[in-house]
């Protein structure tokens, strides 16, 4: 009878609507949202963007909808576009997404704890875990800590849904208009640049800079185009490691 | 040729997904080692630059409009962000600069 109970219990909790009641549902609903506004606006002009790109690279539209839902990662998503238009190999796919999204490898460690108590939602709070949902869950705070979980999944839901519809509105128009996007694919370099500027804000040792720029460097002479940043970024990586314990204080 | 397309986006939601599941799959229950701690920290500056780099690399310096349009709209992009911090009016700034530039006839 008690196991029962639990069993019950656990499934409620997993049913947060039925639980919480309609109107509780919808405030933390609008609370999300609210907190969510700045992805929405970013999310679906860089989705469109996107869209916008892959087309223009001579990909069929749909593949761009089919990487939001799949891929759902904004630069590894536009790296992807420029690999298959040059109709590069799987396993130099696999391993350029795997260098390009190395860093969101270290984004679950201050959230193990929060995700822990998941439950059924964790699998896809871990999947829609990009630069930008990662933001806002560790800053955004729920109504109460109770909502905690479905806070979090509506979240996630909501960005996820923002960047399908930029990147299905950018590949339709993309795909039906004549337009010139020429220079589009410059959106990319733009976030790098955009995301750097925001690395040097928080850190401040220049080290890691100088390093890049030296392994940057060293690639550039010695090896081509094509491997230039997994090159780099493996120099980078050694070079980082061995100079540990002088950066680290 | 969609047979391709649909076999390197299913290897890179799958290494996506794996980037994102390593904390959960390695250090659920104990504490992460030192070492990446520090990599935590240092390594995304270190993979910016080298993100900016890949993108400009491509640039060429040697004949007109010897990479200017690249490099003064990556500068103005920089510029627009540290000014206002709005990502979205740094990226479409730079990008809409770099568009224009590309077409003017110098």
């Amino acid at each position: 009878m008690r196991a029962r109970a639990a069993v019950s219990w656990k499934k409620i909790s997993q049913m947060p609507s039925k639980v919480f009641g309609k109107a509780r549902f919808g405030g933390i609903f609008a609370a999300a949202f609210k907190a969510s506004v700045p992805v929405l606006l970013g999310y679906t002009t860089i989705g469109f963007a996107f869209g916008l790109v892959l087309t223009g690279a001579g990909l069929p539209w749909w593949l761009s909808p089919v990487m939001a839902l799949s891929v759902y990662a904004g630069a590894a998503q536009f790296m992807g576009v420029g690999l298959m238009a040059a109709h590069a190999g799987i396993a130099e796919a696999a391993l350029l997404t795997l260098l390009m999204n190395a860093r969101h490898a270290v984004y679950g460690l201050s959230l193990l704890e929060e995700f822990s108590k998941a439950g059924k939602a964790k699998p896809y709070l871990i999947f829609g875990l990009t630069d930008e949902t990662y933001g806002l869950l560790t800053t955004v705070k729920p109504p109460t800590p109770a909502d905690q979980t479905v806070f979090h999944t509506i979240i996630t839901g909501l960005n996820q849904f923002y960047w399908f519809l930029g990147c299905t509105a950018g590949g339709l128009i993309g795909s039906s208009l004549p337009f010139d996007t020429k220079g589009l694919d410059f959106a990319l370099t733009a976030l790098f640049v955009v995301l750097l500027v925001e690395q040097m804000k928080t850190v401040k040792t220049a080290a890691p800079y100088l390093l890049a720029i030296a392994s940057a460097i060293l690639a550039l002479i010695f090896v081509s185009g094509r491997n230039f940043l997994l090159v780099s970024l493996a120099l980078a990586s050694c070079l980082l490691l061995l100079f540990r314990k002088r950066i680290h204080q | 040729m969609i047979r391709y397309y649909l076999l390197v986006i299913a290897v890179m939601t799958i290494v996506t997904v794996f980037t994102r599941a390593v904390p959960f799959l390695f250090f659920s229950g104990r504490k992460p080692p030192q070492w990446l701690d520090y990599l935590q920290k240092f390594m995304p500056p270190a993979v910016m630059t080298l993100l900016v780099f890949n993108a400009l690399k491509d640039v060429s310096f040697a004949e007109a409009p010897y990479g200017l349009p690249a490099l003064g709209a990556a500068l103005i992009t920089a510029l627009l962000h540290l000014w206002k911090r709005n990502v979205l009016l740094s990226i479409a700034g730079g990008t809409a600069v770099y568009m224009l530039a590309i077409r003017l006839p110098l």
